[in-house]
This record gives structure tokens, sequence and C-alpha cells, in this order.
């Protein structure tokens, strides 16, 4: 128990607003969409209570939220927006835009499923559509993390000038109630320093940001645009370890738990991350030497934490709560491509698990992983329940 | 009107506009009315091509390029964070083209024209896609020619500053390069309002209009004196000011200038006669 924080029970989303509210984010623009919207409900009491000194741009379109979220960030503010689904498909081409201007936006991405049809389920296949627009993304499983991931994702942002997208999942994270530690406002403050950019649009300057460019130096940016997210593990990783030291709570890039002798890793991103600990624990108290390999930081892909975990496995099995079709699941894919060339890298199972949001329970779980012991994998993904 | 112009230089020579170019002469006005302590943002047009390629600028300002549909959304960023940050003096500036604003900019401008967002928006209007070979746009006149519609557009020009006015936003203008005094002293008089403030700029497009080299500022002229284009302000979307409007000139004298029009028929011509008495009767009708 933390001296400096206090406990209250609230959803996942409401645990994002605190987060936001402790970054002290100044602009605000929002569009609202189901699950999405009671973070910036959240943020709209912190205001009106005068709890949270912000400006709330009500736009029209997520588009215009996202557009209006990179200028205030480089007109040298702490932005802030959550979205979800739809809402981040529109944002598309300003997401790239974002990473291009290096915005160091914090935004909150609720995974919901895309339509068409409908649905408004968990499903990671928004965020991870998103992947190559230069945004880190950070996976979470529950409302502590992602309240505390918010922060971290502040310290990362604006210390490598990339904006970064965290999330967790539709309903089974955002709306569920769960006991958070809320650290205190000096904690953070310890920990975030304020937003003080050199570069930002401001006439006493009188830099520009936008104009053409030749092939050179279009060249040169995207050139550092990607050393800037290289040097995001290690930003992050720090970042990670200074909340520890702050409030006694880490998640690491990945996370590795029990895997010492494993002869399977169970590896997944977000909520069913929680559902596979639960499952290693009861396979291993039957005997089973099994692990589990959580993926927090997608964006940049942790490649070398990835190696090491998992060099000297025989076997993972991954669950993927997404699907792009023609590939199968994404960390899948990305897993794959990490261990290729490993000498003692893993064969890979890739299981569709979740996709749409159907429940993974702790049982049906166990079974795949016998399955999956017992088994060669398909070179392809394999579609589970 | 007898309004002296009073410039700060922040637009300066040696951009990248085709000679005669009226928008280059718009954006004069505009920067250099409004001063150094301003930032601009720009969509894709060629507003952007004058405004200079990385590492290079025409304007001694700070100018955000954004997307094309997205100015006012950008702009309100600034204005935004410009508060948060305590700052009341520096002015944001849109200056967008027909295409960004009536087209694919709309709802963003709409959004914020809705929330009275604190910038001002320059609508610098060459009624159509001039910058990728004049295509048309929903500010192409009815029957002009543009590379999309070859054979003339069969629907009116939208008409923009009414939809402006009727989200009742504290100002609203017409101006054109003709009239640089007219356009100068409307940029001066939205500097010293708040809230969200629209100025169209009719800016003849030399190329895309096919007008003679020199031909720029008198088409401009001549839109205002054949009731084409009238100039007039729109104070709270209800007060409204007649500054230059219809002589009498026949609208044939506006559309002889241009080969845009060169397709019509005499039939035709007295059809964008009649609308244009039609439009003046209409605006006259709203006058105070």
């Amino acid at each position: 128990m933390n001296e400096r924080s206090s406990r209250i029970l609230v959803n996942g989303n409401h645990a994002v607003a605190y987060g936001v509210k402790l970054a002290q984010a100044q602009v605000v623009p929002v569009y609202p969409i189901t699950p999405q919207t009671p973070i910036v409900e959240k943020i709209s009491e912190f205001q009106a209570a005068g709890e949270m000194v912000v400006e709330l741009m009500t736009a029209e379109s997520e588009h215009s939220a996202m557009s209006a979220c990179i200028t205030a960030s480089l007109t040298g503010v702490r932005v802030f927006t959550a979205t979800a689904s739809q809402g981040l498909m529109l944002m598309h081409e300003m997401l790239h835009y974002a990473s291009g201007a290096r915005a160091p936006i914090v935004m909150f991405n609720v995974n919901r499923t895309i339509g068409s049809p409908w649905g408004f389920w968990p499903d990671q296949t928004d965020s991870l559509a998103q992947r190559d627009t230069g945004w880190i993304q950070y996976y979470c499983e529950n409302g502590q993390e992602s309240l505390d991931t918010v922060l971290q994702a502040y310290r990362v942002a604006e210390k490598v000038l990339l904006p970064a997208m965290v999330m967790h999942e539709a309903f089974y994270v955002s709306h569920a109630l769960e006991g958070v530690e809320v650290p205190d406002q000096e904690v953070v403050d310890q920990y975030l320093p304020v937003f003080d950019p050199p570069h930002r649009l401001d006439p006493d300057i009188g830099e520009s940001w936008g104009n053409t460019v030749g092939q050179e130096m279009f060249y040169r940016h995207r050139r550092d645009l990607g050393l800037a997210m290289e040097s995001a593990i290690e930003v992050a990783e720090e970042a990670d370890a200074e909340w520890r030291k702050l409030t006694g709570r880490s998640y690491g890039i990945v996370e590795q738990y029990r895997c010492e002798g494993a002869e399977l890793v169970i590896a997944t991103m977000g909520s069913m991350a929680g559902t596979a600990r639960e499952t290693v624990d009861n396979l291993r108290d039957a005997g089973l030497p099994v692990g589990l390999l959580k993926v927090k930081l997608f964006r940049p892909f942790p490649l070398a934490a990835v190696r090491r975990v998992l060099n000297g496995v025989p076997k993972v099995m991954v669950l993927d709560r997404n699907f792009a079709p023609g590939t199968g699941g994404f960390l899948h894919q990305e897993l794959k491509a990490a261990l290729y060339g490993l000498e003692q890298g893993p064969v890979v199972h890739g299981y569709l698990a979740g996709v749409g949001g159907t429940n993974v329970s702790p049982t049906v779980m166990a079974d795949w992983v016998r399955e999956a012991m017992a088994t060669q994998p398909a070179a392809g993904p394999v579609w589970k329940g | 009107m007898g309004y002296q112009i009073k410039e700060e230089k922040v637009f300066n020579s040696g951009h990248a506009a085709c000679p005669g170019c009226s928008e280059a002469l718009a954006i004069r006005y505009v920067v250099n009315t409004l001063g150094p302590d301003t930032i601009g943002v720009v969509p894709p047009s060629c507003i952007a091509i004058i405004s200079g390629p990385q590492p290079l600028s025409s304007m001694r300002m700070p100018v955000y390029q954004t997307t094309l549909e997205s100015s006012a959304a950008s702009a309100t960023g600034i204005a935004r964070a410009l508060k948060a940050k305590g700052n009341d003096h520096t002015k944001v500036v849109v200056m967008a083209g027909d295409g960004g604003t009536y087209d694919i900019g709309f709802q963003s401008l709409s959004s914020a024209a809705e929330r009275n967002e604190d910038f001002i928006y320059v609508c610098l209007d060459n009624e159509g896609y001039m910058n990728t070979g004049a295509q048309k746009s929903s500010s192409t006149p009815h029957l002009a020619y543009t590379a999309s519609t070859p054979a003339g557009k069969l629907t009116p020009k939208k008409n923009l500053a009414e939809i402006m006015v009727a989200h009742r936003i504290p100002y609203v203008a017409t101006a054109t390069t003709g009239y640089p005094d007219d356009l100068a002293r409307k940029v001066a008089k939205a500097k010293e309002m708040k809230g969200l403030r629209f100025i169209l700029v009719l800016a003849p497009c030399l190329d895309g209009w096919g007008l003679a080299d020199n031909a720029g500022p008198k088409v401009s002229r001549l839109a205002v004196e054949t009731g084409v284009f009238p100039l007039y302000e729109v104070e709270n979307g209800e007060r409204y000011t007649l500054n230059y409007g219809s002589k009498g000139t026949p609208v044939v004298q506006y559309l002889s200038l241009q080969k845009r029009y060169r397709h019509l028929s005499q039939a035709q011509v007295e059809e964008l006669q009649a609308e244009a008495n039609l439009n003046w009767q209409r605006l006259q009708g709203k006058l105070s």
C-alpha cells in the first residue's frame, strides 16, 4: 500500500480519465463513440467541478478531433483524446500526419470491433490495423494498468516526440469495476516534467510545419522518425522502471510469467493476458510446464525482449483477439517474424481466439494448450472460439 | 470607401505564384494586415505552393500546412492551445481554397463556426480545383467549363457566404482582389473581433479561368459591377452592409474575358444574366 495514493473503485475508462487528469492535459478534443465515451465524460466532469483546467473541444468528427490534437500539441501544450473502432478508422489519415509532425499526443483507444456489420465487442483489430502509422502502442489488461500506462505514455511520447496510443478492450476492461490506486498529484508531477517543446508554432520562433519537402528531406525525415521509434524501447523501459520507484507498480514492455522450464509459452496481449495467467497457474498446478509472454508494448515491437524470453522455448501458442484477412492474427505474424533466425527458437501455433469478443475461459484455454502441446503447428492461423 | 491600407511586411516577393496571380495579391493584403503575430493554417492548394517549400517560406510567420479537409479543425487546435497558454494576442488565420472550404473542408468549418472558435478563416475562392488542373468544385459557377465539366457545370455555385451567415458567427464578408482597400479593411476589421470570422475572397485564376496575364483585377471588378459577386458584410448573422454591388454592367462583359465561358450560347448568356439579376435582388432584400 502506497501512502501517496488513494484507492478507489472505478471502471477501466474512468481509471483512464484519472490518469489524464493527473497528466494535466491542457487541450482535449473529443468526439463520442461507444465504448470510449465514459473517458471523456469523466474528464468533462472533472472540468465542470473545477478539478481540471482543460480546453475541451467538442469536434464534429474524430478526424477533426485528431486534427486539432496535432496542432494543439505543436503549439506546445499537452493533449489527450480518446476513441474506438470506427473513430480510429476515421482518424487514420491524421494518425500518419501526427507522427510525421512528431506531435507527442497521447490517445486512448478502447478496442472494439470494426464494421461492417456493426458490433460493440472487444477486438483489437482497430488499433492493430494502425500499427504502421508511427504511433507508439501499448496494450493493457485492467484499469490500473491503463491509468499507469497513460502516464508512462506521456513520459515516453514527450521524450522521443512521437504520439502514443494506449489500449484496453471494450467492456471487459472499459466498463468493469475494479479497485484502482490513484497516485497523488505530487507523485505524477515528480514523474512527468512540464511539456515545453523547443520547436513549436510560435510567432516568436517563426518555425513552420508541413510545407512541401524534396525527396532527400523526406527520406531524412522518415529515417529520423524510425530512429525515434527505435529509441522508444529504452525510454519505455526507463519510464516503467521509474514508475516502479515511485509507485511500486511496473509492467515491463513485455511480461514474462512462469516461463522457467516451459515447454509451451502462451503469447497474447490485453485482457486475455489475465485469463492466460490463470490458465498457466492451473496448468502448472497440474504439472504442465507452461508460461506466459504478455506483449504490452507493441510499437515499437520489443524484438530483443521477445527473442530473449522465447529463446530455447520449444513451443509458443499465440492467442490473437484480432484478425487480418489474408494473414491471420497480428501478434502471430509479428512474433514469427521476430523469432526468425533464432537458433533455438520455438515453433509457433497461431490461434485466432476471441475474435469479435467471443469469450475465452481459462478452461477452454487450457484445452487449447494441451492440444497445441500435442500437435505440430499449422503454417497459417487456426480459428478457435 | 477611402480606407488607407496599412501593411506590415509579412508576405515577401519571390514566392512561387504565377505572374499576375490574384491569390498572391489576396494573401499579401491578408497577412500584411494581420501582421507577424499570427499563425497561419494552409491546406493543400495554390496557397500552400505560394507559402513556399521547406525550408523556405514566403511569409514571416509560422505556417502550419494541414490536410485538405482539416483547416478549421487545425486552426481550432492552435487557438485552443494559445488560450490554454494564456496567449490572447496571437491571431490564427486559415487561408484555404474553395475546394478545401466549400467541399472537403466544409464539415470541420461548419463545426468550428457552430462552436464560434476564435480564428479568422479566409477562403481564397477561384471557383475550382485549380492547383490540380482546374476541376470543378461546388464553388464553380453554373455553365462554367472545368476539366471535369467540359460541357459546362450544370448546377449553380454554392452560396457559401449565406451558409456561413446562417451559422450566426460574428463576421462574414465577401471581398475580391480588384478592391484591395475593401479587402484590407475587412481583414483589419476582422482582426479586432473575436470568434469565428469568415472572409470569402473571389480570386480570379488566370489559368483556370482562361484570362490574360493582366486581366485579374479587371475581371475581379467586373464580377462586382455586374452583380455576379457583390461585396458585403454581415455581423452576427443579421446586420448586412453592402460595400460594392451591381452597377448594372451586363454580365456578358464579365463572361467574355474568360475562356471558361467561351462555349456559351446567347441563350445561356441570358440565363446567367437572369440568375445574376435574381441573386442581386435577393441580396438587396436582406439589406436593412
